[in-house]
């Protein structure tokens, strides 16, 4: 049996009187893929940022790899091995493509500030270890050819690619994808469920996914979590979500109906 | 390897001008008020490059940069006129002391954005710029005498070496970071970058080499007074920076070289000084919004052909 990286147990978040996010029990073992869905509003993304150390939950115990999580900081998070992209596409825009991946490789790099204001060796070695795995990076995804372009200038679809190349740079256990197919077409997202599925081959990755794109959630995940009002109303395969009437009622209930 | 090679053409490239301009003053055909200009825009650079490493590179909008160079200039000053200390251990005390200033201003206030840090940037440099006012110690309104101690030499050799430990931080994983910082705090942070780290260390090393920069500045003039670091010196240094193009080092050099002639050579029209200096930066940013090099660099300059520029990504 694989063990048990994530545990989220009864967290929850209130903005003053607003409860965003209440009673979350989450499970993810090594290796698995899985889903988090919900209409606009559910409370998707601020799990996600509770996950990430950009809110920290009023309450409830956020496990990962056997650490508690609840007071890191963002920085810290992806130092442990979670790292993300976001809904809001937010890359580097004024650097190169490259050197958006570099910054996210920036924290397995080792050589000090003064090596570097003095150009000892250890800087010259360890910029040089930066930039050919960066490179890796971009060849997996396709970018490499376009490592010199300045972030802003890709297109869109590419930019959504190089906010995956980038977290994934950071060498996490745990990748979290904020809707990562928002705003492609089908053949874009068609090629994004085959990406998905060979990075999480090839770096032996666990992956929480945020979608709204039906058809790569049911396509893709072994399990499903479905948010409704910052509660979870549901759980479990692909199968069981789309015949559960609540989640038919407050989500997919439109979409059947269609 | 090719860009080391760079690197050394343009020191060499510095060395020449600072063994000309060297020739010209030791014999004789430099008057005092050339190798005062001279001096001066050394200075000039280094608070410039100093504030670009804040505003440029890590995007904290600082306008409090005179306070770090009245701390150097004080502290520099104390050590050599009042403790007699040798001059180049001075300079480092006073820029030591302005980075320990930097570091106990920016822990607090880097948590502040834009406006708000803006804000309590200038009130602390204002705090400084009083606290040196009402030390009887150091002459309070009146001013401290100061020994002319400082030469083209070293103004110049602070300068190459601000220039190029700041152009070295900025090319390495730090300065990345810090880049990334200003582009994106929240992507920055996510993306395993302890961001209040790399904001606190810009500020300091920017605070340190304004410190240096105050060393060379009180050692200049045989006085010096609290009213010469109030925000207007911060503007200045501001200016620089803003209209070098913010994030482009070199552009931060050239601003204050211009500015520094152009202000000088305006000081025989006082009546009219501030109406042209006012409109050079306003013809400026009419014209170069993103200022003189943009976010370019000059090295950028003659790489043509090197990288293909934006716009044809899709081929």
């Amino acid at each position: 049996m694989s063990n048990l990286l994530l545990k989220v147990e009864d967290v929850g978040i209130h903005f003053g009187g607003l409860k965003a996010v209440s009673d979350l029990n989450m499970e993810m073992y090594q290796g698995e893929l899985i889903g988090l869905i919900g209409p606009n509003g559910a409370g998707k993304t601020t799990s996600f940022n509770m996950l990430t150390g950009v809110y920290k939950p009023t309450e409830g115990v956020i496990t990962f790899d056997g650490k508690k999580m609840n007071n890191m900081s963002p920085h810290q998070v992806t130092k442990s091995g979670v790292s993300r992209t976001f809904q809001n596409i937010r890359l580097f825009k004024e650097l190169s493509v490259l050197d958006n991946v570099k910054v996210a490789n920036h924290s397995l790099a080792h050589h000090s500030v003064f090596s570097s204001i003095l150009r000892l060796p250890s800087h010259f070695s360890g910029e040089a270890k930066m930039e050919r795995e960066s490179i890796e990076f971009l060849k997996i995804f396709g970018l490499d050819k376009y490592m010199h372009e300045l972030a802003k200038n890709l297109p869109y679809g590419m930019q959504r690619r190089l906010e995956i190349a980038r977290a994934l740079a950071a060498k996490p256990k745990l990748l979290l994808l904020d809707e990562p197919a928002a705003g492609m077409n089908p053949q874009e997202t068609h090629d994004l469920m085959e990406l998905i599925a060979l990075i999480r081959e090839k770096f032996d990755l666990t992956i929480l996914l945020i979608e709204h794109d039906m058809g790569l959630v049911m396509g893709i995940c072994e399990r499903i979590y479905v948010l409704d009002h910052g509660q979870l109303i549901a759980h479990g395969s692909p199968e069981e979500i789309r015949h559960n009437p609540k989640v038919i009622e407050a989500y997919l209930g439109e979409e059947v109906a269609e | 390897m090719k860009k080391s090679k760079v690197f050394w053409i343009y020191v060499a490239i510095a060395l020449v001008v600072y063994a000309v301009v060297q020739f010209m003053i030791s014999s004789g055909n430099f008057d005092m008020y050339y190798s005062n200009l001279f001096i001066t825009i050394a200075i000039n650079v280094i608070l410039a490059v100093s504030l670009h490493l804040v505003i440029g590179i890590t995007g904290q909008f600082s306008i409090g940069h005179a306070g770090f160079l009245a701390v150097g200039a004080y502290v520099s000053a104390i050590f050599t006129t009042n403790l007699g200390w040798p001059f180049p251990i001075a300079l480092l005390m006073g820029a030591i002391a302005a980075a320990i200033a930097g570091l106990i201003v920016g822990i607090p206030t880097l948590r502040l954005k834009g406006d708000y840090l803006a804000i309590a940037t200038l009130g602390f440099a204002e705090i400084i710029r009083i606290i040196f006012l009402n030390i009887d110690y150091v002459g309070g309104a009146a001013g401290m005498q100061v020994d002319y101690l400082t030469t083209w030499t070293y103004a110049f050799f602070v300068a190459l070496i601000t220039v190029v430990v700041i152009s070295n931080f900025t090319n390495s994983r730090h300065g990345r970071a810090c880049i990334a910082v200003r582009e994106d705090e929240v992507a920055a942070d996510s993306m395993g970058i302890n961001t209040t780290y790399y904001k606190v260390l810009a500020f300091a090393i920017g605070s340190f080499f304004a410190g240096l920069a105050g060393g060379l500045f009180s050692h200049n003039f045989f006085i010096i007074q609290p009213s010469q670091f109030g925000f207007l010196k911060s503007f200045d240094i501001l200016i620089y920076v803003v209209l070098g193009g913010l994030g482009s080092l070199s552009g931060s050099i050239i601003a204050a070289i211009l500015l520094t002639v152009i202000s000088l050579y305006l000081q025989d029209f006082p009546e009219t000084r501030m109406i042209i200096y006012s409109l050079v930066l306003i013809i400026v940013m009419l014209y170069r919004p993103a200022g003189l090099m943009g976010t370019k660099e000059v090295t950028d300059l003659f790489k043509f052909g090197k990288k293909s520029k934006g716009g044809n990504v899709n081929e």
